[in-house]
């Protein structure tokens, strides 16, 4: 495996030495996901060679799997042991992988219960825009030494430097799911979803789309039940097909053709009113609006930053905006600034967050 | 800049009594909770509002003088110790609860609020927040930020890290950054997961916005006793491997059990070899059913005793030995060391016995209590300061176990923080290339390197001086060790 990560390095220092762009790619499932890169004779720096599980035990609750492994294969391994990944990543197709589920930083439908891709990253091996071999963070749940350069790596988009391995916080299956319908309007859900979050109720996921609140309850049993008996609503038979389908973006909500923006915000804010159709996950902190393409982006984006959030453009058909929402100033000089130091050529995937980075 | 001229400056906006510079009341800031390292500073200042802050570090970064943050001083990895011509700046007086938001969940503080002071506020609606470091009725939550806290209850409700959406950081150069916000994620990269634990090495911290929590219905804890130690570490593997997140594990060996249950009296089992606390919480039904199974687990692993808490006062006092483990400490020696490594937890065995043939080597008593849950390890080095070469002798002891945790996968230090104390281990844990990394991260948001200069991250020179002492990656340093 190791000859592989020094094809890697030299790929990276071959691209140093022209100046030529490298464009990271995973499964190539994400594809779709941020800005294109920029720059001349881009070349491909295909991961996925890299794979395989390197240390899995699940009585300390960590695995440690390279960047090119599956993510359907990991996921397959953690359930033989009853176990997860508990953010719940979007595959968006079969060929997806961990360094693409790590790299996007993008959680699914049980991020508003446990927490997203970052809460869960334990530690990364990468390599920098130098092509030299770094660790960070570890294999251990608690561990302040040195900055949390894992953590800032996921989300990253591959900006600043190619993830090798990572490890991940696993959490055991729930015993039991249950997924509940109830009608109401959008501002009852919102109200009832931010209501029910201060409450010890094992609440994993939420989703308000056509007047109807969907709930997955998970748990042991007795605690599932009991919250069914207080929360009411109707049983849906085939809970986890529906929670996959918000998942993996195959409800019937996404349309292609159209635009999907992603409105991350505060949870309490109220319903936004804009143009299009909206599906509503992570107890209102997540407002998915489908669009027709001509519609300005900059009237998302207001109504976004007014409700205390920001808006991605998530899939477009036709490029008609930046992915994603533009930094306060003294931000992007910090931004820069990092950039500049993980990856002094700049040429990591630059362009894909920002044509800055 | 003169010390006087530094001192009339910050006088311009300051009310005399918040800055110090006379020795004698320099004197309280000569150390944070690692009272082995002291330096008086050469001005303190007590600023009361972010503008204050900003006019100070905007003063400090003109005349290049180091600024050292320091929140409540309960840190124990003397990261707030005070440069000797520099600023120490205290952010006590920012101490007022901006806001709180029981509907989103969240509560706007300002860093000099204490820990517990946060879930008070909060209590009324239900809610509170998560992270609880033993020192919680003292330590200040821009310190927790600093460090990255954690508590007895991070396996299941998460770190500092995990419990915050949003910081105001001013510069060094006096520039206000918002980092993070009030939705589940924000657009770049991840700075609040950066800033957390950066140790005062980034940005003043000067407003938070953390996450509050729904209280449990109810909680309960299991008291298991073992006669061996490694039944109990395979007994926390156990509960793990049966599908359980306890919201607290934790575990002490027999000198710690002894020198607690005499500070206390709880009915701990003297004779145990560990004892083992267990606890679940969440709804009544969870709680009822993972006890049950919490009991079961404890009974097959080969517990010699058995006990669940009956009621809340009987659950308070089976916790209240674990967490007077440092002041029992305290009473059965004049003075102790803790140390705060992390390791896979089934390395436990093996540490704990590595730490017991350096406790005789080094004829200094050791007694260990550990976050079970998450393999974090405080062994408590027993000695006196007042017999020469002691201190010294400790910290050789101390410092050995450290390496003795990177080489058991783990890390130096787990919820403490490097600070000045295990500055030397970080060149055990990470190359070269990966300090350079920490520098150029540093370098980006303060290229003059006036916050806390000296700290968190080792020179590359310190690291070739400290070369000695240098573990490489999977290369056994104790290899007449016993592995069981």
């Amino acid at each position: 495996m190791q000859n592989i990560i020094d094809q890697f390095a030299n790929a990276i220092r071959t691209a140093a030495e022209r100046k030529a762009p490298l464009h990271i790619c995973g499964g190539g499932s994400k594809e779709f996901y941020g800005n294109r890169i920029v720059g001349q004779n881009i070349d491909m720096l295909d991961v996925t060679a890299y794979s395989g599980i390197v240390a899995y035990e699940p009585t300390e609750l960590v695995v440690t799997a390279r960047a090119g492994t599956r993510l359907a294969d990991l996921e397959g391994q953690l359930h033989k042991h009853r176990q997860m990944l508990a953010f719940e990543p979007p595959h968006f197709g079969t060929a997806a992988t961990l360094g693409g589920c790590v790299a996007t930083g993008l959680s699914g439908p049980r991020r508003a219960s446990v927490g997203a891709v970052r809460d869960f990253v334990l530690g990364v091996r990468m390599l920098d825009g130098r092509g030299d071999d770094l660790r960070f963070g570890g294999q251990v749940m608690k561990n302040v030494a040195g900055y949390d350069i894992s953590r800032l790596m996921t989300g990253s988009m591959g900006t600043l430097g190619l993830l090798l391995e990572v490890s991940l916080k696993v959490l055991p299956l729930p015993p039991m799911e249950m997924t509940l319908s109830l009608r109401m309007r959008e501002t009852e859900a919102i109200e009832k979803m931010n209501l029910w979050a201060g409450n010890p109720l094992p609440i994993s996921a939420t989703c308000f789309c056509n007047d109807a609140l969907t709930l997955r309850l998970s748990g042991a049993e007795a605690a599932v039940r009991a919250a069914h008996a207080k929360l009411g609503g109707e049983e849906m038979a085939a809970g986890a097909a529906f929670w996959q389908s918000v998942r993996e973006q195959t409800h019937l909500f996404f349309q292609p053709g159209k635009s999907l923006w992603r409105l991350s915000m505060k949870s309490t804010s109220p319903p936004l009113s804009l143009p299009g159709q909206q599906l509503i996950e992570w107890g209102g902190a997540l407002r998915w609006l489908m669009i027709d393409a001509e519609v300005d982006a900059e009237t998302v984006r207001v109504a976004a930053k007014t409700a205390g959030g920001h808006a991605t453009l998530f899939r477009s058909s036709e490029v008609s905006a930046a992915a994603f929402h533009p930094l306060a100033p003294e931000m992007m000089n910090i931004h820069q600034r990092l950039k500049e130091k993980f990856d002094p050529l700049g040429i990591l995937n630059p362009g894909r967050m920002y044509p800055e980075l | 800049m003169h010390p006087l001229e530094l001192v009339n400056n910050l006088r311009t906006f300051l009310p005399p009594e918040a800055v110090l510079y006379e020795s004698e009341d320099l004197k309280p800031y000569e150390c944070d909770g690692l009272s082995a390292y002291r330096q008086t500073p050469m001005i303190v200042a007590l600023p009361q509002t972010e503008d204050e802050v900003i006019r100070i570090l905007r003063i400090c970064h003109m005349s290049e003088t180091p600024v050292v943050a320091r929140g409540a001083g309960t840190g124990l990895s003397g990261g707030a110790l005070p440069h000797a011509t520099g600023v120490l700046l205290s952010l006590v007086k920012l101490k007022r609860i901006l806001e709180v938001d029981p509907i989103a969940r969240t509560a706007r503080v300002q860093p000099g609020v204490c820990n517990l002071a946060i879930s008070e506020a909060a209590a009324p609606y239900g809610l509170y927040y998560a992270p609880d470091p033993s020192s919680q009725i003292a330590c200040s939550i821009g310190g927790n930020v600093a460090e990255n806290s954690g508590g007895v209850h991070c396996l299941k409700y998460g770190l500092t890290v995990h419990n915050i959406f949003q910081l105001r950081v001013v510069t060094m150069a006096g520039e206000s950054l918002e980092i993070g916000g009030a939705s589940l994620d924000t657009p770049g990269y991840d700075l609040l997961a950066l800033m957390t634990g950066s140790e005062g090495m980034l940005g003043i911290v000067t407003e938070i916005m953390v996450k509050l929590t729904p209280s449990a219905e109810k909680a309960q804890v299991v008291m298991a006793a073992f006669d061996d130690i490694r039944k109990a570490a395979n007994a926390v593997a156990n509960v793990i491997a049966a599908g359980i997140i306890p919201a607290g594990m934790e575990m002490m060996d027999k000198i710690a059990t002894r020198a607690v249950e005499e500070y206390v009296h709880v009915g701990y089992n003297l004779e145990a070899a560990a004892i083992l606390l267990c606890e679940a919480d969440g709804t009544v039904e969870e709680v009822a059913d993972e006890i049950r199974h919490i009991d079961e687990i404890m009974r097959q692993s080969g517990a010699i005793e058995i006990r669940t808490s009956r009621d809340e006062a009987e659950r308070l006092r089976f916790w209240a030995g674990r967490k007077a483990a440092f002041p029992a400490a305290g009473r059965i020696s004049p003075d102790y060391y803790c140390m705060d490594g992390t390791i896979p937890r089934k390395n436990l065995a093996r540490v704990l016995g590595g730490i017991e043939r350096l406790s005789t080597e080094y004829g200094l008593r050791c007694m260990n209590v550990f976050h079970a849950g998450d393999g974090n390890l405080h062994p408590l080095i027993l000695y006196d300061a007042n017999l020469p070469g002691e201190l010294e002798k400790t910290e050789e002891f101390g410092a050995q176990i450290l390496e003795m945790c990177i080489e058991a996968g783990g890390t130096i230090t787990g919820e403490h923080g490097v600070g000045i104390e295990k500055i030397n281990q970080m060149c055990s844990q990470f190359s070269n290339g990966e300090l350079k990394i920490f520098h150029a991260v540093k370098a980006a948001f303060d290229p003059e390197g006036l916050l806390n200069p000296g700290k968190a991250v080792p020179t590359l020179r310190r690291c070739a001086e400290h070369g000695a002492m240098h573990v490489h990656r999977g290369e056994e340093k104790f290899p007449e060790l016993p592995r069981f």
